[in-house]
């Protein structure tokens, strides 16, 4: 026979102290971590999601290769790339804030789900205070909400959808590549001088939110400046053989054909039309030509021959003779062997302006560095004067349109640079129909 | 018409491909009863050796060039194939041109060895094993193969031109007294359909007319009553494994200059093909070829903007919806046996 003791002042007491024991690791863990990954001892994890498997692997190789300079340069080692020239000089080369510059890196497969997957195992398995990379708008959108709702920041990589910065924009994104809306802006007063105003343009679009985006943004710019848009048509991803989307332009009366595609799908549908002999072709008594808004270097080189002459834009060349370009190729080309691709060019000058915004702010907390990055002008990372627009999170800089070169002198020589278009004329009111739907937000901290 | 007429001659070229990959699914499942889902991966296996042969012949020697420079602004190295070097400049040159039709003869060996290695080291230990561990085994022999291609040439596509004399395209309309401009068929698709044909044609021929393709056939048909009769089967079979390789090799090298390799086409054209050998019929060659180009004739008038305006999406799925109808309406497809896959 046992006897218990309960009485009221017991209960209390053990109540009391059973809370107190409980509570205790909130108390000190939201004490000590003011939010989400604050990095604790000498050194910082960043988390570079770029694409290692899937059709754009070699691009997130590149990537990869431009984080790893950059993380280089953040720690003073190497010769410093654009570190020499970027206008801000907060970064002195001793990592960020004083801290060692880690990295972990995940594979995106560019595929929304494992994107968000990887980046979520970053943030909670490793610690990662920031998130960036990818190489599809797709992909940055998902990883880019992702990141929202966990209380890191987003740097995405090489995405060109006007969605990104558009109606999916989150306070903790930021977006240093161009956009569709961009591109239109800069090509159509050159398609225009060059092929005239009178001409007849039918679309072929690859059928996801970047291929929209773009499809709009340049059928509007172009009939702005009197082409009338003959068809618009939607072509699956990964079509492979496009011929029989390529052979009924034959039969109306389009005289330029404007593929907005990227990727394997670039390649396969420029090489289809070319093939099918539209280049040769003359119609209206004028000469047919061909157009792909969103050229890359490394999808080029897929093309081959089939983009000589081809207009095209795009965000960053290697070619550019700027001290910062300069800088960047110099330090890539030594490491690597070749010049990087504007793809590595937006990663590595990503990877820069998150280093500095922290550094400025003094802190890597998310809301700090919204704060530091939101309107900060700066200069000397290969794109002329740049703005970070507070609004949007986009960064606003000239933009190049480039057509592919006759007259290669090596494997890399595949565009020359036609014009950079000035910031002023892709600049957009931030409350533009293209962009709209969305709203930034408040920054989350986690 | 014109349109007709057009998106006909578009099928063809598809249609070729996929009639030379469900051949050889067909002749390997026909032979060896095995359901080969690593057949796609020959076929871009195929595409890869005219990269590889592409490649080789452009190996080139750097000699250091002071006028010039590099994008490092180093001094130039400029690169000579060492073919050129070899046999001159235009002998050389004209090798590089041709090295698509010339990787056919490069592949024959390598796919054969492919073929053989694969059935005798792998698929040979699956031949008593249900269809569904061929076609697990298989699948992943596929995924393993295009894993190995991406690591050593990448991910993107790769540019593999036809020769000079074959780039560009002819007026078929004209010819034919259309207005000039409106059916444009390029040459290489041209060549590409009759490789095709004279392909097939050669298989069939060798399967019809020697005694060899006889004894084939007669283990098709009845594999325990030849064996009885003292005929070693399993090494004809074995064959047979190699020739379907080296049939979607081929097929697979002369591709290269339609669609840029990648590793993963193989795939994408396998799916496909599975449809075309159960539309055709499991086990029946004639089918095989017979479905491979009505089903590429059929995506090809899918696409048309006339039909995708009344039915959208239809080109993706038009494949799908016939083959449904087809084996609804005759379950063995269209030229099946009775007594294939029944057991």
């Amino acid at each position: 026979m046992s006897k218990t003791d309960l009485t009221r002042r017991g209960v209390l007491r053990t109540g009391a102290v059973a809370g107190a024991g409980l509570a205790l690791p909130t108390i000190f863990t939201s004490g000590a971590h003011a939010f989400t990954n604050e990095p604790m001892g000498g050194t910082v994890t960043l988390g570079f999601n770029v694409p290692q498997s899937g059709a754009y692997a070699d691009e997130g190789a590149d990537e990869l290769r431009a984080y790893q300079l950059a993380v280089e340069h953040l720690n003073g080692e190497g010769d410093g790339g654009m570190l020499n020239t970027f206008s801000s000089k907060t970064l002195e080369g001793n990592g960020i804030l004083g801290k060692k510059v880690e990295f972990v890196t995940g594979d995106t497969q560019t595929k929304s789900d494992a994107a968000r997957a990887s980046a979520k195992s970053m943030i909670e398995k490793d610690g990662a205070v920031m998130i960036t990379g990818g190489s599809s708008s797709g992909v940055a959108v998902a990883v880019q909400g992702l990141c929202q709702e966990a209380g890191v920041i987003f740097m995405s990589g090489l995405t060109h959808s006007n969605d990104t910065t558009g109606k999916d924009k989150k306070a903790n994104g930021f977006r240093h590549f161009f956009n569709a809306y961009m591109s239109g802006a800069a090509l159509a007063p050159v398609l225009a001088a060059r092929y005239g105003a009178d001409r007849k343009a039918y679309h072929l679009t690859a059928d996801y939110t970047w291929g929209w985006t773009q499809e709009e943004s340049i059928a509007a710019a172009t009939e702005a400046l009197g082409w009338e848009t003959v068809n618009k048509v939607r072509t699956p991803l990964g079509a492979g053989d496009f011929s029989s989307y390529i052979t009924p332009v034959l039969q109306t009366d389009a005289d330029v054909l404007i593929l907005n595609h990227y990727g394997g799908d670039m390649v396969n549908s420029l090489t289809n039309a070319v093939q099918f002999g539209l280049r040769e072709k003359m119609v209206n008594g004028k000469q047919f030509e061909i157009v792909v808004p969103l050229f890359s270097r490394l999808m080029a080189r897929g093309a081959g021959e089939n983009i000589k002459g081809i207009l095209g834009s795009t965000n960053w060349h290697w070619s550019l003779t700027d001290e910062g370009s300069k800088a960047f190729v110099k330090s890539f080309g030594t490491k690597y062997g070749f010049p990087p691709s504007q793809a590595a060019h937006t990663c590595y000058v990503q990877t820069l302006l998150y280093a500095d915004a922290v550094a400025r702010a003094g802190s890597f907390n998310p809301c700090a560095v919204v704060e530091a990055l939101e309107g900060f002008e700066f200069d000397g990372l290969g794109n002329g004067k740049t703005l970070y627009r507070a609004e949007d999170h986009q960064c606003f800089k000239d933009v190049l349109v480039v057509r592919g070169k006759e007259n290669p002198t090596s494997e890399f020589d595949l565009l020359e640079i036609v014009e950079i278009t000035p910031a002023a004329q892709v600049t957009y009111p931030a409350d533009h129909p293209m962009f709209a739907g969305g709203a930034l937000g408040d920054c989350n901290a986690g | 018409m014109e349109t007709i007429l057009l998106q006909l001659l578009n099928g063809l070229d598809k249609g070729s491909a996929y009639a030379l990959i469900a051949l050889g699914l067909t002749l390997i499942f026909g032979t060896l009863g095995v359901v080969n889902f690593a057949h796609g991966a020959i076929f871009m296996i195929g595409a890869f050796c005219a990269v590889t042969l592409s490649r080789l012949l452009n190996l080139s020697f750097e000699t250091v060039d002071p006028e010039k420079l590099d994008f490092l602004g180093n001094p130039a190295k400029i690169k000579t194939p060492y073919v050129e070097a070899w046999f001159g400049h235009d002998f050389g040159h004209a090798l590089i041109d041709w090295a698509v039709p010339l990787a056919i003869l490069f592949s024959i060996p390598i796919m054969i060895a492919v073929g053989f290695i694969m059935e005798r080291g792998l698929i040979k230990h699956f031949y008593k094993r249900p269809h569904a561990d061929q076609i697990l085994v298989t699948f992943g022999l596929a995924i393993v193969l295009q894993e190995v291609i991406k690591y050593f040439y990448g991910a993107n596509p790769i540019s593999t031109p036809a020769p000079d004399a074959f780039k560009g395209s002819f007026d078929f309309g004209a010819m034919l007294g259309f207005d000039p401009n409106v059916i444009i068929y390029p040459y290489w698709r041209l060549v590409y359909f009759l490789f095709a044909a004279v392909v097939i044609g050669a298989v069939f021929s060798f399967l019809r007319f020697t005694t060899f393709g006889m004894v084939v056939r007669a283990g098709m048909a009845d594999r325990e009553t030849v064996g009885l009769l003292g005929i070693n089967i399993d090494r004809r079979f074995t064959i047979m494994f190699g020739l379907a390789a080296a049939v979607a090799g081929s097929a697979g090298v002369m591709y290269a200059p339609i669609l840029s390799p990648n590793y993963h086409m193989g795939m994408d054209f396998l799916v496909l093909c599975f449809v075309v050998v159960v539309v055709g019929g499991m086990g029946s060659l004639p089918g095989a070829v017979a479905a491979g180009f009505l089903l590429g004739i059929l995506e090809s008038f899918s696409s048309m903007n006339a039909v995708k305006s009344i039915l959208p999406g239809i080109d993706q799925i038009i494949i799908y919806v016939v083959a449904i109808i087809i084996l609804l309406t005759r379950p063995r497809g269209l030229m099946g046996k009775k007594g294939v896959m029944e057991d």
